[in-house]
């Protein structure tokens, strides 16, 4: 009998050990395509990496993008730090294959093959075309190299176990599109800004105690992560404005009002602005099939 | 003993009422301050949507309004906010205040905003009356100014 439990437990653990371990893209995935840095510069705006990687004093419009990391998030579960990925071969990612950095923004598993924390978005870039993430990569490579040293995240028991974050993404990871249904091309297009790219859950939707996304509530709003304040709700039951005025929001920051957007959204249109009329259009027609949620 | 305990109970009870009434005062003054630096915003936002709804192409390009409206942004970003600010007029202090409580901390962070503010609206105020495309280039930064401060000294919502 006890044998018998030993067995059964031995088995668990190894189950949950099989079940945990980071997951990797086929060494093919690449195969046959060339990565194009100019169309990645626009990845790069619409995924918003710079919100997070830029030094802390350097500011979103400075002319070279160095992603030295070093700005600090503070969340339920610890305070993370974002890290280097300029192109420096031993601060940042210079030395890392394409495929390693796939797997990062992908998966969220590290060249060593450990779980990165989804302070990352990887979640969403999951459901990013690999063309995309290939120009992405080589866009990348183009920016200048920086020799800081990233920092440690200020993440305590238990969450400083990262295996456990294996579990976290059998349970979140993966999960496709969550506005699904007949959408117009435009509003499709909007969708792959939104979800697989721009990341706009991420702060618009409320998450649940084990910091998963409450696909239920989808950008119907939530406390700021930063503990100021909420994250309005973007859902048609809240945000009334015309697709032309999200538009122009996108682009200029300017609210219908004239007043302007504020905190993180900042940053946001500053990336959004670099993209082209059509995109910010394609948003405002994905923000308007949205189900509306009070 | 009885006699005393009375005493100490009233007098208890109009400190606890000076108190209330201390509060309430406060608060009078810390909402008009807070009611005053709204409407300055407001101002703001009235006369910017005018260049905006014109920069926007919503309505047609017109000197006059558009110099009229550059003028009053010009103006209001001279007016002195020195009384605006009182401590404790803050979002973590105040229902219905979003200025978060660094711009205390911050003021000298707060007063290069200004200054930019300051400057990207006489830049604007020299052009606005002369042709859309000149008002047009001198709009962006102003909006830019806005959104440089609001970021990090306002709260989301």
């Amino acid at each position: 009998m006890l044998r018998a439990l030993t067995i059964v437990a031995v088995a668990g653990v190894a189950g949950a050990w099989f079940l945990t371990r980071p997951a990797s893209l086929p060494d093919d995935t690449f195969a046959g395509m060339t990565g194009d840095p100019e169309a990645g510069a626009l990845v790069f705006a619409a995924a918003g990496c710079a919100s997070c990687h830029l030094a802390p004093e350097v500011t979103e419009t400075a002319e070279t993008v160095v992603l030295a990391g070093g700005r600090r998030f503070a969340s339920d579960f610890g305070t993370f730090i974002a890290p280097n990925i300029s192109s420096d071969p031993e601060a940042g990612i210079g030395a890392w294959s394409d495929l390693d950095i796939a797997n990062a923004v992908i998966h969220g598993v590290s060249p060593e093959g450990a779980h990165y924390y989804p302070a990352f978005p990887y979640t969403t870039y999951a459901n990013a075309a690999p063309q995309d993430v290939l120009d992405l990569i080589a866009y990348l490579r183009t920016l200048p190299a920086d020799a800081t040293p990233s920092q440690p995240h200020e993440v305590g028991f238990p969450f400083n176990i990262r295996r456990s974050l294996g579990g976290w993404k059998l349970l979140f990871a993966d999960a496709g599109w969550t506005v699904d249904g007949d959408l117009s091309p435009e509003a499709e297009r909007g969708r792959y800004l939104a979800e697989a790219l721009g990341h706009c859950a991420e702060c618009h939707t409320p998450r649940n105690a084990l910091g998963g996304l409450d696909r239920s509530r989808w950008l119907a709003g939530a406390p700021n992560p930063s503990g100021e304040g909420n994250i309005p709700n973007i859902t048609p039951a809240e945000l009334t404005w015309s697709e032309t005025e999200i538009a122009e929001y996108l682009n200029s920051g300017f609210t219908p009002e004239f007043d302007t957007a504020g905190g993180e959204m900042v940053d946001v249109i500053g990336n959004t602005s670099q993209l082209p009329a059509s995109d910010r259009t394609a948003i405002a027609a994905y923000l308007k099939a949205v189900p509306p949620i009070e | 003993m009885k006699l005393n305990k009375t005493i100490a109970l009233g007098v208890a009870g109009i400190l606890s009422a000076t108190v209330v009434f201390a509060d309430s005062h406060v608060d009078r003054a810390i909402q008009g301050a807070i009611n005053a630096r709204q409407s300055h915003m407001q101002l703001y936002a009235f006369n910017l949507g005018i260049l905006g709804g014109m920069a926007q192409e919503q309505i047609p390009y017109d000197a006059d309004m558009a110099a009229m409206a550059a003028g009053n942004l010009a103006t209001l970003s001279t007016v002195s906010q020195a009384a605006y600010w009182p401590p404790g007029s803050d979002s973590a202090a105040v229902e219905g205040s979003r200025a978060l409580p660094v711009i205390w901390e911050d003021f000298a962070g707060i007063a290069a905003e200004g200054q930019k503010f300051g400057e990207a609206v006489a830049a604007l105020n020299e052009v606005a009356g002369t042709d859309l495309d000149s008002m047009k280039a001198a709009f962006g930064p102003v909006g830019g100014s806005c959104g440089s401060c609001h970021r990090a000294y306002r709260q989301p919502e």
